[in-house]
């Protein structure tokens, strides 16, 4: 039998604001020591009240216009009550009826073609407090628990089940992800663990248009393994299938080491969250003012911004992509072509292969970097166009050049002057060079006008000895070559 | 709507309640009482009537996006039932597979 892959995601990114969802709490907890971001609120002490963090509220306003979302008017908080030690309250405050953003969608390029995948909703919640599991070798068991993280806001994201592939659920992180991180809300980093996916994977005959029973796959850390997990849990499902079992609804955690997944039903019951509406939030009103005011602040979103680039500097679909792949690329990619757009491509290539390839190495990204070194690379690489075109300098040893410009930070013409890099292409100087390597090497001229065209290639060597490689190799060809024929004659 | 001794068992199971047999009895009279009160409500049409969810009327309450200093570490710990180094130590509520 023929089967189909249905795939949901939910994504919960954790919101790049100052303080924390509903205190004054510093939210960058990540680097700090354990239990130092915390206060009676977030460490749900009785007596204590929330306030919401409007610019949590916002953020989740403009993603939600960024992935064409319509903005409920009227919404508000609930408690979703369980109770588990790392939520300091028992309860978390999170959105269930009237999330924040409902209704939109992205689109993604698969395979050549475009697919629309719809976005359910957006709403806007409190993380909780990190847990770990200790296990004594005595066999005692027990946890502790960091509040830190308790209360930095989270916004969930939650797609329709509209992806059919694991290549499709990549893609449509990916590109959240990197809209996240160009309208700046969050860093959007799996790996940090600011940005966390949840897949629901079910399989069903070919041409069914009912839902098989889904199973939602945890636990993985990078977009690579999201598409492996679920690679893994499609297999699993058509073989129990297949076999004559039956897929149990439960939830399964991807084991990365082992590229497998494993049924978490320890002593889970069914979840009942009970969830009511917060009584310590008042409802929150979005106007639509403000809707229109944060959707005119909204940075132009990656997949214009790479239409525009491909219009305007008339740049091939893969460069505008590779271009746009963060906020912080397409900025450096502007400001290096500035007005001179007959340059974009050539600009286009020293990003994308040189650039790309030393950030790369130095595991980093654009925006890791100074204004003054980013202001460094920009004159770097206009100077290294200049001097390759000027003949200056081989595009080999511009190569060279830009490593050096990259961690040094000092400019192409200085340490092309300072290497003596500069290519030798004064004619009466090269053919002083020349008529030395003739003199010298009586028998390959002789080989020459023998008509052995390995005799030519000898001599130029020669000369790009005598020059310390420094010769203009073009040049050098085409002297060589007029001296050596006016020698038969 | 009359809630069985399971209903009751199940509620007071999600709220980390212990209740004894003869607790349950009670509890599941009094609260069978409570919701046969709201079961009044179904005697009006509703259908026009937004559903409320705050009863105060104040809206968009927020705040800035400012930080403060936190409380010191010392206090935060000071109420834990027990502390490992830096950390709160607790049960282990669910084992992990």
């Amino acid at each position: 039998m023929e089967w189909e892959t249905v795939i949901g995601l939910e994504v919960h990114a954790q919101l790049l604001t100052q303080s924390k969802m509903f205190c004054a709490c510093p939210a960058d907890y990540q680097d700090a020591p354990p239990n130092t971001r915390v206060c009676p609120v977030c460490l749900g002490m009785p007596g204590t009240l929330p306030v919401i963090n409007r610019r949590a509220v916002e953020y989740v306003i403009m993603t939600g216009l960024a992935v064409n979302c319509e903005i409920n008017e009227h919404t508000f908080f609930d408690r979703k009550n369980y109770p588990y030690p790392d939520l300091m309250k028992g309860y978390q405050i999170s959105q269930f009826p009237m999330p924040i953003a409902k209704n939109g969608w992205m689109d993604l390029e698969v395979e050549g073609h475009t697919k629309r995948v719809g976005i359910t909703r957006i709403h806007l919640e409190e993380d909780v407090a990190k847990m770990m599991h200790i296990h004594e070798p005595t066999g005692e068991s027990y946890s502790l628990i960091d509040v830190n993280r308790s209360s930095v806001p989270l916004m969930e994201t939650v797609s329709e089940p509209d992806m059919r592939s694991p290549e499709e659920a990549r893609q449509y992180l990916t590109k959240l992800q990197s809209i996240l991180r160009f309208i700046g809300v969050s860093t959007a980093d799996m790996e940090k663990g600011s940005f966390r996916c949840d897949a629901n994977v079910s399989i069903r005959p070919k041409g069914s248009t009912t839902l098989g029973a889904k199973v939602e796959v945890k636990n993985m850390n990078s977009t690579r393994s999201v598409a492996r997990a679920i690679q893994f849990e499609v297999e699993r499902q058509i073989k129990v299938l297949e076999q004559g079992g039956r897929i149990i609804q439960e939830t399964r955690g991807w084991v990365e080491e082992r590229g497998l997944t494993v049924s978490q039903r320890s002593k889970e019951v069914a979840s009942d969250y009970r969830y009511f509406p917060e009584p310590d939030l008042p409802p929150l009103v979005i106007s639509r003012e403000q809707v229109n005011t944060l959707r005119k602040a909204l940075p132009e979103l990656p997949d214009a911004l790479r239409e525009r680039f491909m219009a305007q500097y008339a740049l091939p679909a893969y460069d505008a992509r590779q271009l746009t792949a963060t906020r912080a690329m397409a900025q450096f990619f502007e400001r290096t072509v500035g007005g001179n757009k007959g340059r974009a491509k050539a600009v286009s290539n020293w990003i994308i292969s040189e650039l790309s390839r030393l950030l790369a190495a130095a595991q980093k990204e654009v925006d890791d970097y100074p204004e003054a070194t980013l202001k460094t690379w920009s004159t770097g690489i206009n100077q290294m166009i200049e001097l390759v075109d000027a003949g200056t300098i081989s595009s080999t040893q511009a190569k060279a050049v830009f490593d050096e410009v990259f961690t040094t930070g000092k400019e192409p013409t200085a340490i092309v002057q300072e290497k003596g890099l500069a290519q030798v292409s004064d004619t009466s100087t090269l053919k002083t060079i020349i008529d030395d390597a003739i003199a010298g090497n009586p028998q390959a001229v002789a080989d020459y006008k023998a008509g052995k065209d390995t005799a030519m290639k000898f001599l130029v060597g020669q000369v790009m000895k005598l020059s310390k490689g420094k010769a203009n190799p073009g040049l050098v060809n085409g002297l060589l070559k007029g001296k050596l024929e006016s020698l038969k004659g | 709507m009359a809630l069985s001794r399971e209903d009751v068992k199940h509620v007071a199971s999600l709220v980390r309640i212990a209740v004894t047999d003869a607790e349950v009895e009670v509890l599941q009279h009094q609260l069978s009482n409570t919701l046969e009160q709201f079961e009044s409500l179904k005697e009006l049409n509703t259908d026009a009537v937004q559903p409320t969810s705050h009863a105060v009327p104040l809206s968009s309450v927020m705040r800035e996006d400012k930080s403060r200093d936190p409380m010191p570490k010392q206090d935060v710990l000071k109420n834990a039932p027990m502390i490992e180094g830096d950390f709160i130590r607790v049960r282990v509520v669910l084992e992990e597979s």
